[in-house]
């Protein structure tokens, strides 16, 4: 093959001066010189790239493979082709706002985000202990709700990515009875930013516990399904068993959180070792296995999601008592000073609320309009605050400079971190494993790139 | 003191106030530092002679320890983290630009768990615009490797050491280290029902 790049002299590419130009007229390659010039090394190395338009990477991820035959020698994992910006972006937006922004980082698991990002500036506000007992209540809820839809897309595509056609569409059934939760409660079925500094951005709408009692009765008799269909399932153990190997040791330095550390045997949830929202208050299990391969991971999602049940009703039974309690913090120099209703056209302003500020009260126009446009000063430093998402540990690291703008943002992305193993988890297996331990990893490119 | 809303002899008479802007303190917290603080640094004084000239300064805030440690001394310090004090897991680099700290503008945070003991501290290294260069860590933690080349990306921090330091978000071609603060945000002004919206960047900010 021709690597002559002056046009002049190259054969598949001969050209003409025109009055217009030089015109170009582009032909393909000789096959023949190519097969000739690979024969004659001494190697049969093949350099294959996979994705990143590839259906089973998981979204724009490109894996650059270097194979022998079937086997592959060395893996790395091109990243950067959903990278959006949103961690500079956001220095430019009041703290609130913020909130819009990092909901679509990892945007399986938008709650994950919110909620980290919203504990993080809370706790440079000074106000974590201000947060009611209800609001932390519902992020729980909407957390682990969020969790079985994140849970529901990673084994529902996972199976598909490995042939299992079913299980995909039990997972996305059940994963509908959850987007209907988020949009009963929040409006919105993914990116809600219902999460806000100081608490949630509005109470449950009424009948909201009955519907979820409904949801989990259902949930927990349909997950069943998938359960019949891939436990024990021999062409299922045959692809995932002993597949994806990585250890305690493995994960550790390479700061692999989640199932994946979970599937080594080491019961490691900051749900239950750093808790935050009251988690020490409910009672579940951290799932683990001691298998290390994608099968330990598939089982312990699939038993995640009884124990975000178990959670969720523990929730309901709470929210009960709590029923009248603010969800918002008291302070009114943070709390949104706008409440959303429902009205014929879906959600929107309260007309009440209009109807005070424009009507009645100079000094709520002025105090909503300072806080809407300008936003809270938050007090200057730094914190580090994680919370245990589907994927791992996402730590957010904020920077105040005392300003109403964060001065710097970042997450640290479980996917990110986790992707890293890859290499570790796929050299010297066959090209198929490699499917199946992406698939055990679940990376969202849009938290990965962010 | 100032404000709720920060604003200074410009006659705000809404009564708004109460909110106290504290700045951060650039001095060392003192001892006793609170929780198992003290116990690291006690830990780490023992297994590490030359503490008092590696770790610059020590800072309790926000019930978080960060350690101010000097660059030439990062990789001891950090093999003493990992082996003595058992903080096993890196959770990566992050970068913050400062241009306002002459001689130490660009700042390299990482955040270390001990799983072990369930802690977690925070390092702080300071670099220099003009001379960007600090020791890689992915000998000691492996994960830290895509960590560095974010922070190379996006700051032009040098990690000294690192298998292949080169960009990871950005394209390869690309130009300049976009989360620096001299770098632009960009965007353009947008028309709206006659008027025009100009970009994030240049709108009126609130300090």
């Amino acid at each position: 093959m021709s690597t002559s790049t002056d046009p002049l002299i190259d054969p598949y590419a001969t050209s003409r001066e025109t009055t217009e130009g030089r015109v170009f007229s582009v032909t393909g390659g000789d096959w023949d010189s190519l097969v000739t010039e690979i024969g004659a090394t001494k190697e049969e190395r093949v350099v294959v790239n996979m994705g990143p338009q590839h259906p089973s990477t998981h979204g724009v991820l490109r894996l650059v493979l270097e194979l022998e035959g079937e086997s592959v020698t060395e893996l790395r994992a091109g990243i950067g082709y959903l990278h959006t910006g949103i961690e500079k972006n956001a220095e430019y937006r009041s703290w609130t706002q913020g909130v819009t922004f990092v909901t679509r980082m990892d945007y399986l698991a938008p709650l994950f985000n919110e909620a980290a990002y919203c504990l993080g500036v809370e706790k440079l506000l000074g106000i974590t202990d201000d947060v009611t007992e209800r609001a932390s209540a519902i992020r729980v809820l909407m957390m682990e709700f969020n969790r079985i839809s994140s849970h529901m897309v990673a084994l529902g595509t996972g199976a598909l990515e490995l042939g299992a056609l079913s299980p995909m569409i039990f997972c996305f059934r059940e994963r509908e009875k959850v987007l209907d939760v988020f949009e009963m409660i929040s409006g919105l079925r993914m990116n809600m930013a219902y999460i806000r500094p100081g608490g949630v951005a509005q109470d449950l709408p009424p009948n909201a516990l009955a519907k979820i009692r409904e949801t989990v009765k259902e949930l927990r008799r349909d997950f069943k399904d998938n359960d019949k269909l891939l436990i024990g399932n021999t062409i299922w153990m045959k692809r995932t068993e002993d597949v994806g190997y990585l250890d305690l040791a493995g994960c550790t330095t390479l700061g692999v959180t989640g199932p994946v550390l979970r599937a080594t045997g080491m019961p490691w949830d900051l749900r239950k070792l750093q808790p935050y929202s009251g988690y020490e208050n409910y009672n579940f299990d951290v799932v683990t296995a001691d298998t290390c391969d994608v099968y330990g991971r598939f089982l312990i999602r699939m038993s995640e999601l009884e124990q975000s049940l178990r959670i969720i009703e523990q929730c309901v039974d709470k929210l009960e008592k709590l029923e009248g309690q603010p969800v918002m913090v008291a302070d009114k120099k943070i709390a949104w000073p706008s409440q959303l209703a429902l009205g014929g056209d879906g959600l929107g302003n309260s007309l009440d609320h209009i109807r005070e500020i424009m009507g009645t009260s100079m000094e709520s126009l002025i105090h909503h309009f300072k806080l809407v446009t300008e936003g809270f000063r938050v007090p200057a430093g730094q914190i580090y605050e994680a919370v245990e998402s589907p994927r791992g540990e996402i730590g957010v690291h904020l920077v105040s400079d005392g300003g109403t703008r964060p001065y710097r943002l970042h997450f640290r992305e479980p996917s990110f971190n986790n992707l890293q193993s890859t290499s570790a988890m796929c050299e010297g297996s066959l090209i198929a494993d490699v499917v199946a331990a992406v698939a055990s990893i679940d990376p969202v490119m849009g938290g990965v790139d962010r | 003191m100032s404000g709720m809303f920060g604003s200074q002899g410009s006659g705000d008479t809404s009564g708004f106030g109460g909110l106290v802007r504290v700045s951060v303190s650039e001095g060392s917290s003192e001892r006793p530092y609170g929780g198992y603080f003290d116990e690291v640094a006690d830990d780490l004084e023992r297994a590490y002679p030359d503490f008092a000239d590696a770790i610059e300064k020590v800072v309790v805030d926000r019930g978080e320890l960060t350690l101010h440690v000097k660059r030439e001394k990062l990789l001891e310090v950090a093999l003493i983290l990992r082996d003595k004090l058992l903080f096993e897991m890196s959770l990566g680099v992050n970068g913050v630009h400062y241009p306002a700290e002459v001689g130490r503008e660009l700042h390299a945070v990482i955040h270390l768990l001990s799983m072990t003991h369930n802690r977690r501290i925070r390092l702080e290294i300071s670099v220099p615009d003009s001379d960007p260069h600090m020791p890689s860590l992915v000998e000691v933690w492996a994960g830290s490797n895509w960590n560095e080349r974010e922070v190379f990306d996006m700051f032009g921090i040098i990690f000294d050491g690192h298998p292949g330091l080169t960009r990871i978000l950005m394209p390869d071609d690309w130009r300049g280290h976009p989360q620096r603060k001299d770098y632009p945000l960009g965007g353009i002004p947008v028309e709206y029902k006659g008027a025009t919206v100009p970009p994030p960047s240049e709108r009126r900010s609130y300090r």
